[in-house]
């Protein structure tokens, strides 16, 4: 990242952590190696992308076992919590990572850094509605608008899954297929019943953009219990973001990528890109070796939120100051750095050039040979103007800014 | 057959060992015949007797899919395992799989002793454990563990000899075997048939998009009109050594690993003038269990070069292997609880760098010199990948490029790589082969190596100690 591209990222990250911090959530980190075995239980990472982790042998690699470099935010931060923190309260954690993916091509990066948010220990709807609202909320003040908000419902899927009545295995690895991205694997599964063959074409054929939908389709006859139950929730959750007045579509399709979640899913996308995902996955913990603890939980992703506030960053507030000197005698040298100390301690950027240069900041301080007088230029308004003392410079440069 | 366009030069990777023969047979009955591709031949760069444009060279079956995939070579012939192997982890790979030559047919199995707990794939979904697996194919291990989604698994990559590691020191192994009757003499049992392989036709993708190789291809085309295929009908390789396993249930035995291949009659004799006395650790009559007299001795035989790490995560007690890949174990886990309890002074190598004649540098320093002014890094070929990586790294090469390989490095000078660190007992056959020692890296013998970490009980610890004392003591007689 260049200079440009990291004052954008770190704009997002601040603006994200203090978007966080106002909310309840505490900042964490993990490490970036971590054991294999984590990610590799069924529930957690589907094969697709276990296949493109980065593992390798640690310093006791004898034994056999592997380390990887994290290829997932959400599996070390729900570790940390079964390690490190209470289990009968609720956390709320934050952390801005990156994540790694082998890539094939070697074009595309295989480093990507998100912003993520994870609230252990609440099964309540309200807090998949506060999951959302919270990243809406971070990426309004990024300044990027027109937001759409697409949710689907993990477990409405599982118990649609269900209903074709395959074995475990057989339904892992359809589930991977689909989280893969292929939907139509769904519909090629040709169950046998017909009555379930159309329940699931019309489940994945239709959009909605109302809790309504949900309710229509709750009050069809007939559905299986647990269909029903994941209705019934997700028909809760939309039905508060309806009274909230927070838009959304609902796609069913549009959960991707990871086994672990459970309930209700979420991704949000501008001009097209997706800028952030997330949800519900009560069963991650215990899979992991924690207690029964529902969670949910949400990541931003970097590169294309930056992409997308490019301009935004660019705005600055404090006015920059370069003190030139051209003289290498002793006086010049420390009235040049004793003057940008004062500037610095005004709360101003100083920076010092002993090579000549002509530009850069909005003013010019030149320092003399015998500093007795410093010239001030102001470039924007290109105005010269001798001063004879450090506070008068500090003072003239803190009045116009 | 022929045809108006002048054919470009080709160059074909061919392999060594199990595929030679029937290999050789095909090239022979369909006009691709070549000098010296024979069964123990000891040169790497074959002529083409009958076209002059085709030129081919040896390797180690494992090697050739990597060969053909980076550009060596346009062609290669091997099984197709190693292929999958390849691109198990590298699916972008530049192979492209162009014909089943039907001969030298097999399966990777996954397979579980027959004396062990594991008797179908539902037994795996224990989540508590953590499933070793034992194999040559360590890519197409993690993604067949991945797949079956093994809640916990630690591979143990091996250069061979698999088979011999379960029930005791391994839970499965993923290994290549003719059929289920070749597994069961193994006293294994298959959970899952991962490949179907055999011998297989690869090319590299650009020289098959860019290239004019139809001449070549027409002659294996022909093959498959032929109406009798003697390649098909070879006998494809002697009986594996046998495996026999015992139950045991005695305890505080010291587990021994002696080595196969080379290392193999020294060590037998050696073991003679100790007085241990040992049945099946002889050339005609290998068992990978051979028997000691001396019960409570417990041995396999296993690559040497695998039992550095074979000590290092306790399977076995002690070892005896070369200082090489002892050397080479600790340069990459520095601290390995493995060490060197006795040097037993036979197998004598030394351990060299080696560049062609042609290549001008004279020692390391030059090398360096001279690297530092190429653009492209230099390419180094070893079975040591890892003294090698010391070897430059302490030398401050600034950029090169490790080819590691299976054996038969020779072959990769001057034309697949600029160096090679390669071990050698005369240097008669780098000198035949045209190549020159710039530098001595290390001087090996056998040894004895132990875990300093794990010696057990003190009742283990003794009968180590006593053992060591025998070996020491044969030394003394000398």
């Amino acid at each position: 990242m260049l200079p440009k591209d990291i004052e954008a990222f770190r704009y997002i990250e601040d603006v994200f952590r203090k978007s966080c911090l106002s909310w309840g959530y505490r900042e964490v980190r993990t490490p970036t190696l971590e054991y294999l075995h984590l990610f590799t239980a069924a529930g957690t990472l589907t094969p697709n992308m276990l296949s493109k982790v980065y593992s390798f042998l640690d310093w006791d690699g004898w034994s056999g076992e592997r380390v990887v470099l994290r290829p997932d935010g959400t599996i070390p931060v729900a570790r940390l919590y079964i390690e490190n923190l209470p289990q009968n309260e609720t956390a709320r954690l934050f952390y801005v990572t990156n994540v790694f993916a082998f890539e094939e091509t070697g074009k595309q990066n295989r480093e990507r850094w998100q912003c993520g948010v994870e609230l252990i220990g609440s099964d309540k709807p309200a807090s998949d509605i506060e999951l959302i609202l919270l990243a809406a909320s971070t990426i309004r003040q990024l300044g990027i608008s027109d937001v759409q908000i697409l949710l689907s419902h993990a477990g409405v899927l599982n118990a649609l899954l269900k209903e074709l009545k395959l074995s475990p295995d057989e339904e892992v690895r359809l589930l991977d297929r689909i989280l893969d991205g292929n939907w139509q694997a769904l519909v090629e599964a040709k169950p046998k019943d017909t009555e379930i063959s159309r329940l699931i074409s019309l489940f994945l054929d239709l959009k909605g953009k109302t809790s309504g939908f949900l309710e229509n389709l709750k009050a069809m006859p007939q559905l299986p219990v647990k269909l029903k139950t994941a209705l019934a929730n997700f028909a809760e959750i939309a039905g508060l973001l309806d009274a909230l007045d927070c838009r959304y579509r609902i796609d069913i399709t549009s959960t991707r990528g990871f086994e672990y979640y459970t309930g209700l899913c979420f991704q949000m996308s501008a001009k097209g890109c997706k800028i952030s995902s997330g949800g519900r996955y009560d069963n991650l913990i215990p899979l992991i070796g924690g207690k029964k603890t529902p969670a949910c939980g949400f990541a931003l992703y970097v590169e294309p939120l930056s992409d997308l506030m490019q301009s935004k960053s660019k705005q600055k507030t404090i006015p920059e100051i370069l003190i030139r000197c051209d003289a290498m005698t002793t006086d010049a040298v420390r009235a040049s750095f004793e003057l940008a100390a004062a500037l610095r301690a005004a709360g101003y950027v100083a920076e010092l050039d002993f090579n000549g240069r002509q530009t850069g900041g909005r003013w010019v301080v030149t320092v003399p040979e015998k500093p007795v007088t410093f010239t001030v230029m102001d470039t924007s308004r290109n105005q010269k103007k001798e001063m004879s003392a450090m506070a008068d410079v500090v003072k003239i440069v803190g009045g116009s800014a | 057959m022929a045809t108006a366009v002048q054919p470009e030069n080709v160059k074909l990777a061919l392999p060594k060992g199990r595929l030679l023969p029937a290999t050789a047979r095909l090239l022979k009955e369909t006009g691709l015949e070549f000098e010296d591709y024979t069964q123990g031949t000891r040169s790497y760069r074959l002529k083409s007797i009958r076209q002059p444009y085709l030129s081919a060279k040896i390797f180690q079956e494992k090697d050739i899919p990597v060969q053909v995939a980076v550009g060596n070579y346009d062609l290669g012939i091997c099984s197709l395992d190693w292929v999958e192997e390849l691109v198990a982890k590298y699916p972008a790979s530049a192979v492209l799989k162009i014909a089943d030559l039907g001969y030298g047919m097999g399966n990777l199995y996954l397979a579980a002793s027959r004396y062990g707990k594991l008797t179908s794939l539902h037994d795996l979904s224990d989540g508590q454990c953590s499933w070793r697996i034992v194999t040559e194919y360590s890519n197409l291990a993690e993604l067949t563990a991945l797949n079956l989604r093994l809640r916990r698994f630690k591979i143990l990559p091996v250069w061979g000899a698999a088979e011999a590691y379960p029930p005791e020191n391994a839970d499965l192994v993923l290994l290549w075997a003719k059929d289920e009757r070749d597994l069961e003499a193994q006293s294994l049992i298959p959970l899952k048939t991962s490949v179907s392989s055999s011998a297989c036709l690869i090319a590299n993708r650009e020289s098959w998009r860019a290239k004019n190789v139809s001449q070549i291809i027409s002659y294996f085309s022909r093959a498959f009109e032929m109406k009798d295929k003697p390649w098909l009908k070879m006998k494809m390789q002697p009986a594996k050594s046998s495996n026999n396993f015992r139950l045991d249930d005695g305890e505080e035995k010291i587990w021994l690993a002696l080595p196969d291949g080379h290392q193999q009659p020294p060590t037998a004799e050696f073991l003679n003038k100790v007085g241990l006395e040992v049945q099946g650790y002889s050339e005609d009559r290998l068992s990978r269990r051979p028997v000691f007299k001396l019960d409570w001795i417990k041995a396999k035989v296993i690559r040497p070069q695998d039992m550095p790490l074979q000590v290092a995560n306790g399977n076995f007690d002690l070892a005896i292997t070369g200082q090489d890949w002892l050397f080479d174990h600790q340069c990459r886990f520095p601290s390995s609880p493995v060490d060197e309890l006795l040097g037993l002074g036979f197998g004598e190598v030394r351990v060299v760098a080696v560049t062609s004649q042609g290549f001008s540098p004279s020692d390391i320093s030059q090398l360096k010199q001279a690297q530092d002014s190429r653009t492209v890094p230099i390419r180094v070929a070893s079975e040591y990948v890892n003294i090698a990586d010391k070897y430059l790294r302490d030398n401050h090469v600034s950029r090169y490029q490790l080819i590691p390989t299976w054996g038969a490095s020779e072959a990769f000078l001057p034309e697949d790589a600029d160096l090679l660190i390669e071990n050698t007992q005369t240097g008669k056959t780098l000198a035949r082969h045209n190549l020159r020692i710039v530098d001595t890296l290390l001087q090996s013998t056998a040894c004895l190596i132990g875990n300093k970490d794990s010696l057990g009980s003190s009742l283990k610890k003794k009968k180590i100690a006593s053992l060591v004392k025998m070996f020491g003591q044969a030394m003394d007689d000398n």
